[in-house]
């Protein structure tokens, strides 16, 4: 991994400092509770890099829409009559209200309420009340259209947009996270799905933190003690199988852990709770999967689990079910979080079910582990009140190791490596670099 | 004293409720559990799913048969459930009760809900209103199904749903 080497006093030095010889990653504080860095931020990284919008079976049909927020900007998801998929900023032309107040449905068009004006999904201005006190070409160069995002595209369903106009394209800003995603949408040969229902939350904490947290294999057996203790008192809820597995970086900051754990996966590895039943479902998913891409591979897509990280703000954890996750900073100590469950489209009610039962003993904000991964950021965060004092975060845990551990910290050194690249903080404010 | 299905008054019901929000509040959590019937079970839909969404096509907040409900309300009193360790003070405020309908042998039970949680100086609400399915079991009233629906757009402020609504 490229990762900057940088001895000396770190005071002076940029917010990521490591030393590998002495096997030392550490980040300053600061990076977590200054407004100023949360700006560099936005400007480097938010308008910079492609961001997750939305998975395309939201939109299954023509005239589907979704509106999302995604780094502060209130976006318009759309298929249009022709099939297309869009993405416009959700502010009329005209005088700049939000054209669409839905957080989803299905329309041929949507009209401005505030004058009136109508446009199609393909985002094309349809008609203008007073038309007449307009030119005739008024719009011959679009510019009464809503205005779309500027770069957009999709990889495996998955949507992304960027604000900037010359990023590279999506599949080489994926990088190395691009076999991953394969490895979760190859599950389904019928597509993947979000079902219906958001997970929507808030947490008080900066947003590096959840990015940490989401691929952290060292806090379980602490944080989640009770999670644990859950599947012990559930009668059948295990298989045989230990916590093992590796932590890689996928270049771009993307990084993932994949692992062995006990817990059952509705792709597919069998505990004895889902029963004969359960067990013949699990054994033709898996027969199927041998098929289509040989006994190793599906092998790993049916038991391995993946906790897997798109820079900056998007994470698939396909663990005792699927989730997609993103979230954005508001403020330095505040995110917004929202959370999916992905699974294929063709499963069948009893897998469907078992899965969604799966999803929430472990996540989301009423789950027996997410609450505590909420717990802990918000201490992180109440702890960084004295980063005057008690100024650096060590991420060093496996440096002195040539294979890494799912739970040493590899993967979250690949994110704060690239998060540095970008915003070239430094460890103290007003030091010049 | 010994109820019997048929006579069942707003009165009683209400008088049920206000003592299971005391039980909630004063972490009598075990004591809670015994309010409800053996297949008793406990719903959160997420909040932008219809109110009567499934738990097996759509995702919740929480979705609680009975064994997960007893386990919840075991890890809860943990001292390893950090989100709730130390413990939150919590206010239940029940109101708008009323028996929607009488079926064969189970009340639908509508209520509103305002439910305050504070932590190390913050106060959270989780706004909603109830629903119940309450039976009579040897003369005392017992909850088949609580579902709680909230009127809140997501979880914000409040990140979690770490306590029982």
């Amino acid at each position: 991994m490229n990762m900057p080497a940088t001895p000396g006093n770190p005071e002076q030095g940029p917010a990521v400092w490591s030393d590998l010889e002495q096997c030392r990653f550490k980040v300053a504080r600061r990076s977590f509770v200054d407004p100023d860095i949360l700006k560099d931020e936005y400007r480097t990284i938010f308008d910079k890099c492609w961001l997750y919008l939305g998975h395309e079976s939201e939109l299954a049909k023509p005239g589907d829409f979704v509106t999302r927020i995604v780094a502060k900007r209130g976006l318009l998801f759309t298929r249009d009559a022709q099939n297309k998929i869009n993405a416009f900023f959700n502010a009329c032309p005209h005088r700049g209200a939000q054209v669409c107040r839905e957080r989803m449905g299905n329309a041929k068009s949507f009209q401005c309420f505030y004058h009136g004006w109508v446009f199609g999904s393909n985002g094309v201005l349809k008609s203008q009340p007073g038309s007449e006190c307009y030119p005739a070409d008024f719009n011959k160069d679009g510019q009464a259209n809503l205005v779309a995002v500027p770069r957009m595209d999709s990889y495996r369903g998955f949507w992304f947009v960027c604000f900037d106009r010359n990023v590279q394209s999506l599949p080489d800003y994926l990088a190395g996270a691009k076999e991953w995603i394969d490895i979760v949408a190859d599950q389904s040969e019928a597509g993947m799905t979000l079902v219906g229902g958001t997970q929507e939350y808030q947490i008080r904490a900066n947003w590096k933190l959840l990015t940490e947290n989401s691929i952290d294999g060292y806090h379980a057996i602490n944080t989640h003690a009770t999670y644990v203790d859950y599947l012990k008192n559930s009668q059948g809820s295990m298989s045989p199988v230990p916590f093992e597995g590796t932590g890689y970086d996928l270049g771009n900051g993307h990084a993932v852990i994949e692992y062995r754990a006990p817990w059952g996966r509705p792709v597919a590895q069998w505990i004895p709770l889902w029963g004969e039943d359960g067990k013949r479902e699990l054994d033709k998913v898996h027969s199927r999967l041998v098929e289509r891409f040989g006994k190793e591979r599906a092998d790993r897509i049916a038991f391995s689990n993946r906790n897997m990280f798109i820079f900056p703000n998007l994470v698939i954890n396909d663990i005792m079910a699927i989730t997609v996750r993103t979230y954005f900073p508001t403020a330095p100590d505040a995110m917004q979080v929202m959370g999916w469950a992905l699974a294929p489209k063709e499963e069948s009610p009893w897998a469907r079910k078992y899965r969604l039962s799966n999803f929430l003993e472990f996540l989301g904000p009423g789950g027996f582990a997410t609450p505590d991964d909420v717990e802990a950021l918000e201490q992180c965060q109440r702890g960084f009140e004295n980063m005057l004092e008690a100024p650096w975060s060590d991420i060093s845990k496996g440096m002195n190791k040539e294979k890494v551990n799912y739970d040493d910290e590899l993967q979250m050194r690949a994110f704060w490596t690239q998060w540095q690249k970008n915003t070239q903080a430094r460890a103290s404010a007003g030091v010049k670099s | 004293m010994s109820t019997v299905f048929a006579d069942v008054t707003r009165e009683q019901v209400e008088d049920f409720m206000f003592l299971e929000a005391e039980m909630l509040d004063e972490w009598r959590l075990k004591e809670w559990l015994s309010l409800f019937t053996a297949d008793g079970a406990y719903y959160v839909p997420a909040t932008d799913v219809p109110p009567n969404a499934s738990p097996d096509t759509s995702l919740f907040y929480v979705a609680d048969d009975r064994f997960r409900l007893e386990q919840r309300v075991e890890r809860l009193l943990k001292r390893t459930a950090h989100a709730e360790y130390p413990r939150s003070k919590t206010r239940h405020l029940v109101s708008n009760v009323r028996i929607r309908a009488r079926k064969e042998d189970e009340l639908d039970v509508g209520a509103a809900v305002l439910t305050f949680r504070t932590k190390m100086g913050l106060t959270e609400t989780y706004i909603g209103s109830y629903r119940y399915r309450i039976v009579v079991e040897d003369g005392r009233l017992l909850i088949r199904e609580k579902r709680c629906i909230l009127d809140m757009d997501g979880l914000k402020p409040n990140g979690r749903i770490s306590i029982i609504l």
